[in-house]
């Protein structure tokens, strides 16, 4: 590691502090985004996907050296994380920090364009099946049956043999469309009683089309189930995106992401823990930060969680 | 004239089918079986039963908010269940509703401006918030409040002011003051009455006993168990009631003179299922009179005159109890 990067991490966290100050300063002048930072957590997982992000874009000044280099596969392979390499390098002598700071890049892009396909179209097929039911309802729900049932991992390597070698929007549209199943569920149940509350009868009885019902009407009091299954639906991405890389079909080598180094490192895991725990670490934290900032998302769209 | 005219209005909800779906589907739910009435513009009929008889479901699928089984809705003479969607969204300007339960009436995640404003978007009305507020007699201030801070009677009284916003004819009013505190209820009825005087309104005015309708209906129609059983003018139903199922609702109903002694009609047991209705006449299991008999027990009674505006269904409707 060298001044420069330290100087990188240091500018890094510091934006971050004053963004996050800045942002619930602002907030306090609004009722509902006060509500957002109810809770502590909120604020501190709202900090470190920001810092995450921050770093990600500015991979090339915080990483000291080239991600997919193999620096001496001979003398530093499986080197234990020290002052020149913080997070060790991995079983190619590759350094773990900056394949960790690069592959940020890809796997936020993944987990977060995934992970909205996915939670947009499940809500929009569980909106669609319980606001109209009868037969559009019934055939929604058997193609959900049916794709629940298929194994993913056997759709994933029938898009594979498809594309031959999946390219970045490809890997995502086709996580997204294999993801969304158990959101639909969610959603198809939430509309099926919100649609029988007098508010939603009232909004119809005033000449209210089905497109406002759905989305100012029933949508907004289905919020919670939904951000709670985004943030959830984000995790599972980055796990799903791990075990396309274990099979070899995901993100191909040298580029590297937090799943592809867990697979890429996982027969070293008992020699060299360090370059697959740390990618691991970082899975984590982003899926705890997720959480927390999905509570706030849910209190900031609930006028009746008491503010702040 | 008339404004409104419901024609052996049916309703059955399907039976659920046991066995995931695949077994034979139970009785069908008759929560509307044959219903007719009409209100005159301008009017208030007052439409009275106990907790199950199907008021709700008569009203909701009046205005086509619930797909009828059979039947006929004439308002001012648009067949409403024959309309297709453009000409009902039209149509519906002029029928609106208020609900009975005022913490399930209002959309939770929308203040009252948000509530209040959708339907002049939705019509291109140029009313405003502050107007509706008024007129239903609340403060401008109330347009910045979500439903949970408001109480009931406030929530009902901006549920009001929805139902006007579109400047509607025609109202349903679904027991609007039965859940309301009783020192509430009648400041509700009282708006509900300036209002009607004030944009002549006519009301379908649903409540599950009589003392309610009392003082605002025109003309009252009795329900039990998806069926009228009497429909007269509101003076004649108090002074002379028919069905013995109006004669036990009304002993219920407490006297203004505390000297007039009258006799309570205790009914045994409960309403029984609209899924296994009884045969013959659908009240005879509960029914007190003197003169009950076998053909009660087979024989369904019509809705028949029995003087001239004045309708029961009773087999001994002329006999005193
Ligand atoms: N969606 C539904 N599915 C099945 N049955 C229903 C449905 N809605 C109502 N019912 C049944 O229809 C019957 C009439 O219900 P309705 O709500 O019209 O009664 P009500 O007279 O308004 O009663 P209350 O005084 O309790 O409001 C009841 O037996 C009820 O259980
Ligand atoms: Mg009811």
């Amino acid at each position: 590691m060298t001044l420069g990067t330290w100087l990188a991490l240091f500018v890094a966290l510091v934006v971050t502090a004053e963004i996050v100050r800045v942002l619930r300063h602002r907030a306090m002048r609004h009722e509902r985004w006060r509500r957002f930072f109810r809770h502590r957590t909120t604020t501190w997982g709202l900090g470190i996907l920001t810092f995450l992000v921050i770093v990600a874009l500015a991979a090339p000044l915080v990483a000291p050296y080239d991600p997919d280099k193999q620096l001496d596969i001979v003398h530093l392979k499986n080197h234990p994380p020290s002052w020149t390499f913080l997070l060790g390098t991995d079983v190619l002598s590759r350094d773990v920090w900056s394949r960790t700071v690069y592959g940020a890049r890809v796997s936020l892009g993944i987990g977060a364009l995934g992970a909205l396909v996915a939670v947009a179209l499940g809500t929009l097929v569980g909106a669609v099946a319980g606001y109209y039911q009868r037969w559009i309802d019934a055939v929604l729900m058997r193609g959900v049956d049916v794709g629940l049932a298929l194994p993913r991992i056997f759709i994933l390597l029938m898009a594979v043999a498809l594309w031959d070698g999946l390219p970045f929007a490809a890997l995502i549209i086709v996580i997204g469309l294999t993801s969304w199943f158990g959101t639909s569920r969610l959603v198809r149940a939430e509309v099926l009683s919100l649609r029988q509350r007098d508010f939603v009868v009232a909004a119809r009885a005033l000449g209210a089309g089905s497109g406002r019902v759905i989305f100012r009407h029933v949508l907004p009091n289905a919020a919670a189930p939904i951000i709670v299954s985004a943030a959830l639906g984000v995790g599972n991405v980055l796990l799903l995106e791990a075990s396309l890389s274990f099979l070899g079909i995901g993100v191909k080598p040298p580029e590297p992401t937090w799943g592809n180094m867990i697979a890429d490192n996982a027969p070293s895991i008992y020699t060299a823990p360090w370059s697959t725990l740390f990618p691991g670490l970082a899975i984590s934290l982003v899926v705890l930060s997720l959480n927390a900032v999905a509570d706030g998302v849910r209190d900031a769209l609930d006028p009746r969680a008491e503010a702040a | 004239m008339t404004l409104v005219d419901v024609r052996d209005l049916v309703k059955h909800y399907a039976g659920e089918r046991r066995w995931f779906g695949l077994g034979r589907p139970q009785a069908p739910v008759r929560a509307v079986d044959g219903v007719s009435f009409t209100i005159a513009s301008g009017r208030t009929l007052g439409l009275v039963g106990e907790s199950g008889s199907g008021k709700t479901t008569v009203g909701r699928t009046m205005l086509r908010l619930q797909e009828p089984t059979s039947g006929k809705m004439l308002f001012d003479g648009n067949d409403v269940f024959a309309l297709d969607v453009t000409r009902l969204r039209a149509l519906r300007r002029r029928m609106q509703i208020v609900f009975q339960d005022p913490y399930s009436s209002l959309n939770p995640r929308m203040t009252v401006d948000d509530t209040l404003r959708e339907p002049l978007e939705i019509h291109g009305l140029n009313g405003t918030v502050t107007a509706l507020l008024d007129e239903v007699g609340l403060d401008a201030a109330f347009a910045k409040r979500y439903p949970h801070e408001l109480s009931g009677g406030q929530r009902q009284r901006v549920g009001i002011a929805r139902a006007l916003s579109v400047e509607p004819q025609f109202i349903v009013c679904d027991e609007p003051v039965s859940a309301l505190d009783v020192s509430v209820q009648a400041q509700v009825l009282n708006l509900l009455a300036d209002l009607q005087a004030k944009r002549r309104l006519t009301y379908l005015f649903i409540a599950h006993d009589l003392a309610v309708v009392r003082h605002i209906a025109d003309d009252v129609a009795v329900m039990y168990l998806g069926k009228l059983v009497e429909r007269a003018p509101a003076g004649e139903i108090y002074a002379q009631p028919r069905h013995p199922y109006t004669r036990a609702l009304l002993s219920a109903v407490p006297e203004p003179n505390p000297h007039t002694t009258k006799r309570r009609i205790v009914l045994p047991g409960d309403i029984p299922s609209p899924a296994h209705p009884p045969p013959g006449c659908p009240f005879h299991p509960r029914c007190p009179h003197p003169k009950k008999s076998q053909r009660c027990r087979t024989e369904p009674p019509p809705l028949r005159p029995i003087t001239p505006g004045h309708d029961a269904a009773c087999h001994f409707a002329e006999e005193p109890m």
